[in-house]
């Protein structure tokens, strides 16, 4: 779980500076995408990176899932009889929500892809550039909407994962368990917050 | 001594100890004569051992390690859950790390001191003797004590002693010295060689040709009742402060076992014996179910007082300095809050007797931590006593910070018991008893920090040394279910348990455990004379005919029913009660926790009579309302010489 | 008091002073009942008069049985034993907390801190690894399990080296202890949504592996340890700390992450749970 999330994690690092490529215009985005798919060449073959990176970021979804999954059903098996009244004391709306929003995320992302990586579901098209995708998407405010929504979910998702992910790796103690957890709430909130400035810029016109 | 209360029998007499060799060897002397079983033997060996506390579960865990077949029963659903782990205090060792002049002689002199003449000098030299491995193994087993800076044991002076011999875990001594031979003993279990009997409650013992050869135990889950077998039995259920009903006991905490060894033919020894700790948190109402401990370490910055004047109700703070009395100081200046436990206890009873308790019902004592605030500050306060502090206000709903704590002694621990040889076997052969069970190596009271010295001295190293020289004449001849008096015995316990479901009255057992209680609290407590013990022994005998006519219990005998545990526990509190006033009554003399009216000198202080009572009364039952008899074993001090304490 | 089933009122004793009365409290107990393991249990409601302040929580308990028994009933089976918070054998959920509203365990909670005229439900701890025995008693025999299958120090009796032979860092010594006081009360499986005992065993783990004693076996403790925990059936940990913020002894968070920290060092060098 704590590896396969810190995998996905770094690449979200990396797709949330990309992402900010658009501000620097059409063209530097469009050739930061590019660039992606032909890092390498001519020594590998187009597209090697970008599929190397596809695969390690695939087994860590399906990682990440499966081991939700089974800590889920370890879970429910544990207790297959549930409490009348239960009153949560220590856990934040972040771990409660862990399951169903990872679950959300998960959602997401296929329609993510589809949106902007395929183009299948976006209005601009599959054959439109992905800075024309990305604006044509972002327009819409209900799009927007979607993935304001879904970003949310994500970074309280990263919040408790990243305490989590100190926890199960063993690297976390009284002294540092402060940190780790102020840590975690500035790491996601900017990384979202870098994630969201796009589809806002688009939906109020600061990008076109 | 009217004869009708009990009857003479022959004197009896320890034949273990080696009396040939100086008392410093006579342990080494035993150990070497007592024969060994041959390791390949051991394994056609059964032992049960009843009770984990801290003598059963390392006697259980150390047999099993020995290669002998254990059988571990307990009451609780973990062995953990003993009541040992709440001693609070420490545990003694005659280590001498802090160089002040300590010695297995100087712990030997202290605890036959403190225990008022009254115990056996063998048996407490050898408790001195392995009190040095006991930290050792405690150490080894991972036990944290505290440490000192630089890596080292820590160790503390505790219960008014001269010399820092304590070894501590913070206020959780017992506890962690539980654990640790519970987790030898879980690591037993994993091994093989303990088999697990948990939520088992004992209630007979099988004998066989003269020699204890199983018990008879109750699943408490499943109400089953069946038998178990073994080469040897070993008792190490604890004290019977219960009969009490308040005590600083374990609700569970009982007598039976004990009980009904003791009507199979098992002395028991100085059954008046009973320690009342002066630190416990007054009782607040009728609903009371127990009394909590506070470690008496509070005495070494509280200051005690009661006002001057009868019925003053006044909130403390307001009444002023000239208007309180230190008693303990006033009465003791050399030794002042500081006196032994039995003293403190019966100088608030006086007071509170004069009329001038405090608190609900006028029965407490103010403990001040006033003075120590102004002299050294909240914040160390709180470091020493925190969570003593946090404790009382938990239960009382009070800020010791800010108004006085109230106090009242309590009943603590036992050190009577069932008589044993310096074997630690009793009288029955093949029975054994260990720590607070026996009638033990403290007097006739028990000094602070002796008992889980005690627990764990008999568990590692005393018993599982003698037990071989018993067990080399096994294993004994085989039986099973069907042996007349394995039938006897299960057919005693199941007539018993239908008995008491079957009567259908109207009372509780927890009521009629409540009025015993609340008898032997007024009539056989802190202070006993002639009039008071008469008065119990004509009262007992009714309440136990109204018990057995007026009980009622609920349920069935099949599953798990603990108004029908309790019920068999208040029916061997009842006549253990009456034993313990016999004995207390014929005992006309004062000595440790036993203080006699008529035997005070012209102060009021406890007075020995060593010319008739230097001796153990051991007592035997005698079945059909025969009155019990008395079997003396007098004690004899070679290296101690006798004397009065005095603590002026 | 002839009525005694469901809906019934109890009184506690006669009040001995007048001026603590007028602070009794009535209360609406719904306690869950399950006569046992097979029987499916529901929760039944009593009324409860005449409850001080002063009371424990199981003092409470102690009043409705006096009177269910004396009404022929069956009283509510219910694990305690120290009654000083120590023992580690009683607890229940109350109100939905593991022992209740305070950090402690439910012995020491007192009924001052609920109000006249308060509902309060009372259940017992829920896992597939604690099974109910009857009422709110369950068997938490699998936490000893834990321990056998590594919570131990192998050092058998005699075999001890002087006392001072190893020197213990207060630091370690005072961090031990804390780890060490856990009183395997089952509150924290309870308390847990995935109903883990990650807690339970990383107090175990902790506190010998802090200690030099405990080093030659510290890996195969934890890696056998950690199987036994899931072998009983309980759930993973997803950390989400309702463990220590139920837990009487605070026993902290960071003891599974030195858990973890020492499960994996031990993986790493091989060590594999014995089957």
């Amino acid at each position: 779980m704590a590896v396969s999330g810190i995998v996905m994690l770094l690449y979200l690092i990396a797709h949330m500076i990309g992402n900010l490529k658009i501000f620097a215009g059409r063209e530097s985005f469009n050739g930061y995408s590019e660039w992606i798919r032909t890092i390498g060449e001519p020594a590998v073959p187009a597209q090697t990176t970008l599929t190397i990176i596809r695969i390690v970021l695939l087994v860590a979804v399906v990682a990440h899932f499966w081991a939700a999954v089974s800590l889920w059903r370890q879970a429910k098996q544990a207790r297959p009889q549930r409490y009348v009244t239960k009153k949560p004391v220590a856990q934040s709306y972040a771990s409660r929500t862990m399951r169903w929003g990872g679950v959300i995320v998960g959602l997401f992302i296929v329609y993510h892809i589809l949106d902007l990586t395929v183009g299948a579901v976006n209005p601009a098209g599959t054959d439109a550039s992905p800075y024309d995708r990305a604006v044509a998407g972002f327009s819409n405010p209900f799009v927007t909407a979607v993935y304001v929504i879904a970003l949310i979910l994500l970074g309280m998702h990263l919040r408790h994962g990243i305490w989590s992910a100190t926890q199960t790796l063993g690297q976390s103690n009284k002294r540092r368990e402060k940190t780790v957890n102020l840590f975690a709430l500035v790491f996601s909130v900017v990384l979202i917050g870098g994630f969201l400035i796009v589809p806002f810029s688009v939906l109020f016109g600061l990008v076109d | 001594m009217p004869l009708d209360l009990f009857s003479v029998g022959d004197p009896i007499a320890d034949t273990k100890a080696p009396m040939d060799v100086p008392i410093g060897e006579r342990w080494s002397t035993r150990r070497f004569r007592a024969r060994l079983v041959n390791p390949a033997n051991r394994r056609k060996l059964t032992v049960i051992v009843v009770g984990t506390g801290l003598a059963g579960g390392s006697a259980a865990a150390t047999l099993g390690e020995a290669g002998y077949q254990v059988k571990s029963f307990w009451y609780q659903d973990s062995p953990r859950r003993a009541h040992s782990v709440a001693a609070q205090g420490g545990i003694n060792a005659a280590k001498n790390y802090r160089n002040d002049g300590d010695s297995v002689h100087r712990l030997f002199y202290d605890t036959v001191k403190g225990g008022d003449f009254r115990s056996r000098e063998n048996n407490v030299h050898r408790l001195a003797e392995v009190s040095v491995n006991i930290i050792d193994q405690c150490v080894a087993q991972g036990v944290p004590f505290a440490r000192e800076y630089g890596g080292l044991l820590d160790n503390r002076s505790f219960g008014g002693a001269q010399v820092s011999r304590t070894f501590y875990a913070r206020g959780q001594t017992g506890q962690q010295l539980l654990y640790g031979a519970y987790q030898a003993l879980e690591r037993q279990m994993a091994a093989g060689t303990v088999e697990q009997h948990a939520r088992t409650e004992m209630l007979d013992l099988i004998i066989v040709g003269g020699r204890a050869r199983g018990i008879i135990a109750r699943d408490l889950v499943t109400g089953e009742i069946s038998t178990h077998f073994a080469d040897a039995v070993v008792l190490a259920t604890g004290g019977y402060g219960n009969v009490f009903y308040l005590s600083t006991n374990a609700k569970g905490s009982n007598a039976t076992a004990i009980w009904r060894a003791h009507k199979r033919g098992a002395y028991f020894a100085n059954p008046c014996y009973t320690q009342i700790h002066p630190t416990c948190i007054p009782v607040k109402g009728d609903y009371q179910s127990k009394l909590t401990l506070m470690s008496e370490s509070l005495r070494n910055d509280g200051r005690v007082w009661v006002p001057k004047e009868r019925g003053d109700t006044r909130d403390p703070r307001d009444i002023p300095e000239s208007e309180r009395d230190y008693y303990l100081e006033r009465i003791y200046p050399s030794f002042g809050n500081l006196v032994p436990r039995d003293i403190a206890s019966r100088q608030a009873k006086n007071v509170c007797d004069e009329g001038r308790g405090v608190g609900p019902g006028g029965l407490g004592v103010y403990l001040d931590f006033g003075d120590a605030m102004k002299r050294l500050g909240r914040p160390a306060i709180e470091a020493k006593y925190g969570n003593l502090f946090d404790m009382y206000a938990q239960i009382t709903g009070e800020d010791p910070y800010e108004t006085p704590m109230r106090i009242y002694p309590a009943v603590h621990y036992t050190m009577g018991g069932l008589w044993v040889d310096y074997d630690l076997q009793s009288t029955i052969p093949g029975m054994f008893v260990i720590g607070e069970a026996n009638f033990s190596d403290h007097g006739a009271n028990r000094l602070g920090a002796s008992a889980l010295m005690q627990g764990l001295a008999d568990g590692y190293f005393v018993l599982p040394n003698t037990i071989n020289d018993y067990l080399a004449d096994g294993p004994f001849e085989k039986i099973d279910d069907s042996h007349p008096a394995a039938v006897e015995a299960l057919q005693n316990v199941q007539g018993q348990v239908q008995k008491l479901l079957s009567i259908n009255g109207t009372r509780t057992p927890a009521s009629f455990h409540r009025e015993l209680g609340r008898l032997m609290w007024d009539l056989c407590g802190m202070e006993r004379s002639e009039e008071s013990l008469r008065k119990a022994l004509d009262r007992i005998p009714e309440i136990r005919q109204e018990f057995w006519t007026n009980l009622k219990v609920t349920g069935d005998q099949g599953g798990f029913n603990q108004t029908l545990e309790h019920a068999g526990r208040v029916a061997d509190f009842i006549e253990l009660a009456e034993l313990m006033c016999v004995d207390a009554l014929h005992r006309a003399e004062s000595c440790g926790g036993h203080f006699r009216a008529e035997s005070q000198t012209p102060e009021g202080e406890a007075l020995r009579d060593d010319d008739n009572f230097a001796y153990v009364a051991a007592w035997e039952w005698t079945p059909e309302g025969a009155p019990p008899v008395l079997h003396r074993e007098s004690l004899e001090y070679e290296y101690v010489h006798l004397a009065q304490r005095s603590y002026k | 008091m002839t009525a005694t089933r469901e809906g019934a009122t109890f009184a506690s004793g006669t009040a001995a002073d007048p001026a603590m009365a007028k602070h009794d409290m009535t209360l609406t107990l719904r306690v869950w009942r399950q006569k046992g393991p097979a029987d499916k249990g529901r929760m039944v409601s009593y009324t409860v008069t005449d409850i001080s302040p002063d009371m424990s929580f199981l003092e409470m308990l102690d009043v409705l049985n006096e009177q269910l028994i004396q009404a022929g009933d069956d009283p509510v089976a219910f694990d305690h034993d120290c009654r000083e918070g120590i023992c580690g054998m009683c607890g229940v959920m109350i109100n939905g907390q593991a022992h209740g509203p305070e950090q402690t365990t439910t012995c020491q909670l007192h009924m001052r801190k609920f109000s006249d005229g308060d509902t309060i439900d009372v259940e017992p701890w829920r896992a597939s690894a604690f099974p109910v025995i009857k009422d709110l008693a369950v068997d938490r025999r699998a936490l000893d399990r834990i321990i056998q299958a590594g919570g131990y120090i192998s050092a058998p009796t005699g075999t001890a080296p002087e006392a001072h032979s190893v020197l213990v860092p207060k630091k370690d010594a005072d961090a031990a202890f804390d780890a060490a006081t856990c009183i395997g009360c089952g509150a924290c499986v309870a308390a847990c949504p995935n109903a883990s005992s990650m807690l339970f065993t990383a107090a175990k783990v902790s506190h010998l592996g802090l200690m030099p004693q405990g080093q030659p076996e510290r890996n195969d403790r934890v890696v056998n340890m950690v199987a036994q925990q899931d072998r009983e059936g309980f759930g993973g940990c997803t950390n989400i700390g309702e463990c220590s913020a139920a837990c009487p002894k605070g026993i902290s968070m960071e003891n599974i992450s030195r858990l973890n920290h020492d499960l994996l060092g031990a993986l790493r060098a091989g060590a594999r749970p014995k089957s």
